[in-house]
């Protein structure tokens, strides 16, 4: 039988997934996700996860306890650095010391440290340390990271071309499958920024998208904005870039889309007590005061978020930005 | 010429004074955090940003009132959100409606010529390099003097027999070692100063525990954001030992890594070997090697939302349990009350009291 390896199906599931699973098969390794987000799986993540952490930290202990027992290794990589210029969110930094040191009896964690900035080749020798954990050679490794890539950036290119990550992982296991439904009477597109981690885990983002498409919106996230398009707004007038990877893309989002100016709306998607949105927010919402022509919101969830009260600020929103264009055409 | 101002952290403000006013610049000393600072700061900094961008987004706009137009702060490199906080601060700022210049310190071990830079823009004296480093080497001193006494009363505090002797010792010395002008009179202030703080009447027979306080660089020295913790600690009998004090900290990070850094970083390692970010690993260091010292409990201070402290109060349970030490936390922010802090402390005294007293019981029976 084969070694099970499981994936908490949380942070950077929705970014790196369909990598890993293709790396860990190409090396003779069963790869088990966990499931999707219940709330059970959420009350185990608040009842072993310190109180002050941000919600995605809580879903992560989560899932990582839907794991336990199932599979042989939990695969719970220290993600630094993957471009070389930004590192991720010190909770990121420091997980799998408080995964192993705050759930006990955990199968062995494989806690390899991916940091780009330590050379040409980091990333390839940190995947044939993770190969090794299961005998398999240099070689297969190596093999087995290509391959991946080659997958990773298929899988870029699919979120390029609007795809959702998971529509996209979906598309990947079964090609050709899955066009998006047809939507009756989409008039206005918006645009939902913030973490994947929070977005797409449909329990903690309370069904943002799939509402915000029943209302009659196309949704579009920073993952479908090309690398270049972002790479084009630089620092975003900052003496400082951000250090932070993931909030870079968004802030880099924020700008590009406020300045072209095409979507009807900006949400920012965010979760209580984040570090790094403090200040990303702050920054957004000084960009939005600059760009009047485009509505700007901030959406905050947390384990308590109910169904109801973001359905009626969605709402409220959308019927506030429709009116408002419907008077702009008028006026014209 | 506009004039320049800095945040305050502890009585460190003495010292940047004099080395700003020594290289020729009008310096607005910014006020000791109060409500109103609080208010302030809470109305226009982000709502989750930590305690300390608060606080000195309160002490920024005080210091503007008073007519300060450059801002001398320091930098960082992250992933802590405190090394973008000076870019932050000037927006919050300029979207007020500011127009002001900030100076910010990177690490020189990476950035020499910023700081060659910055150095040059505040020496509007025009002293010769020569003049430069020997002022610094002058503030550098003051500032240990500084935290010498600081440390010293510490000590004094908990042994004192008259309650408030310390404390009002230890503000007069204060005045005497800041009206120092040259590095002979420091020293000599330094030892007068050390001197009046040993010779508070003491009862040395009383048991007296001792505790270390862990946790974020600014709420452990800026006395008004943790609430004077060790000013309470002490009037309970506790002597504390705290982590971090300004010149050892520039000590460690400021050009090479010293024995003292590797050291923490060492004891740290089994338990969390990423740096991340601000003192999440110190906190946990420095947990451990007090637990070594044997100690009688560890506080650790942190700032509400701070992200590398909740990683590291995430682990420190299991050092407490392996290292069979008592760890208390304290998450603060503008919302915290003295009086639920006092209490709490008063019941870890109260605790760990037993526990030594349990502890020396158990071993006398043995023997």
């Amino acid at each position: 039988m084969a070694v099970k390896v499981g994936i908490p199906r949380a942070l950077l599931f929705y970014l790196y997934y369909p990598m890993w699973q293709a790396f860990f098969n190409e090396i003779g390794v069963q790869v088990i996700p966990s499931g999707r987000t219940t709330k059970s799986i959420l009350d185990d993540g608040i009842r072993e996860a310190l109180a002050d952490v941000c919600v995605p930290i809580k879903l992560y202990y989560g899932h990582v306890m839907d794991l336990k027992g199932k599979v042989d290794y939990l695969f719970i990589p220290r993600v630094v650095c993957l471009n070389g210029k930004t590192i991720y969110c010190p909770k990121f930094l420091g997980l799998p010391d408080m995964i192993k040191y705050s759930i006990d009896d955990l199968p062995p964690i494989i806690d390899v440290r991916l940091d780009s900035r330590q050379g040409r080749f980091a990333l390839l020798k940190a995947y044939s340390e993770i190969g090794k954990y299961f005998g398999a050679t240099k070689m297969t490794a190596v093999r087995a990271y290509l391959k991946a890539l080659g997958l990773h950036y298929h899988f870029r290119r699919l979120l390029n071309k609007g795809w959702s990550p998971p529509e996209a992982m979906e598309l990947l296991r079964t090609p050709g499958a899955g066009e998006m439904g047809v939507q009756p009477k989409v008039n206005l597109k918006f645009a939902v920024l913030g973490y994947p981690y929070s977005i797409y885990d449909s329990f903690i983002s309370v069904n943002i998208v799939k509402k915000l498409r029943q209302l009659g919106v196309s949704v579009m996230t920073a993952e479908n904005i090309h690398p270049a398009l972002l790479a084009l707004q630089r620092n975003c007038d900052l003496p400082k870039r951000l250090f932070w990877t993931l909030s870079d893309v968004v802030l880099k989002a924020a700008h590009l889309l406020f300045k072209q100016g095409r979507v009807d709306g900006v949400l920012h998607l965010t979760a209580f007590g984040c570090g790094p949105d403090s200040l990303l927010n702050k920054l957004i919402e000084m960009e939005a005061k600059k760009h009047r022509n485009v509505p700007f919101m901030t959406l905050m969830i947390d384990e308590h978020t109910g169904e109801a009260g973001m359905a009626t600020r969605l709402e409220a929103f959308v019927d506030m930005v429709r009116r408002r264009k419907e008077v702009k055409a008028c006026q014209k | 010429m506009s004039k320049v101002t800095f945040p305050r952290m502890g009585e460190s403000w003495r010292a940047f004074k004099m080395l700003l006013e020594d290289l020729g610049n009008e310096v607005v000393v910014p006020l000791r955090p109060n409500k109103r600072t609080l208010d302030l700061g809470v109305r226009y900094s982000p709502e989750f940003a930590c305690f300390p961008l608060k606080i000195l987004t309160g002490t920024y706009l005080e210091s503007i009132e008073m007519g300060a137009g450059t801002i001398v702060t320091s930098g960082g490199m992250g992933p802590c959100r405190a090394g973008e906080y000076a870019m932050l601060h000037h927006k919050i700022l300029q979207d007020l409606g500011y127009d002001l210049k900030m100076i910010v310190f990177e690490q020189p071990r990476y950035y020499p010529l910023n700081f060659v830079k910055n150095v040059m823009a505040l020496n509007r004296a025009r002293v010769s390099i020569r003049g430069i480093i020997s002022r610094i080497k002058r503030a550098w001193r003051l500032l240990q003097a500084l935290d010498n006494a600081e440390k010293l009363s510490h000590v004094v505090r908990p042994r004192e027999i008259r309650k408030g002797t310390t404390t009002a010792v230890y503000k007069k010395v204060l005045d005497w070692i800041s009206s120092a002008c040259t590095m002979e009179q420091i020293v000599e202030a330094e030892a007068a100063a050390l001197e009046a703080l040993r010779s508070i009447p003491q009862d040395l027979a009383r048991e007296v525990l001792k505790v270390g306080i862990v946790g974020e660089i600014y709420v452990l020295l800026e006395p008004a954001s943790n609430l004077e913790i060790e000013e309470t600690l002490g009037n309970l009998g506790v002597e504390v030992e705290r982590s971090m004090f300004l010149t050892g900290w520039t000590r460690d990070n400021t050009w090479n890594e010293t024995t003292h850094g590797l050291t923490i970083k060492k004891a740290a390692s089994p338990y969390l070997p990423e740096l991340v970010g601000g003192h999440g690993r110190d906190s946990i260091g420095h947990t451990i090697l007090y637990a070594k010292r044997g100690f009688d409990g560890i506080i650790q201070l942190a700032p509400f939302t701070c992200i590398p402290e909740i990683v590291a109060r995430t682990i420190l349970p299991r050092v407490s349990k392996d290292y069979n030490i008592p760890v208390l936390t304290f998450f603060l922010d503008e919302q915290t009350g003295k009086t639920g802090m006092t209490t709490r402390l008063e019941a870890l005294t109260d605790l760990m009291r037993r526990k030594r007293r349990y502890m020396t019981g158990a071993k006398s029976l043995i023997s």
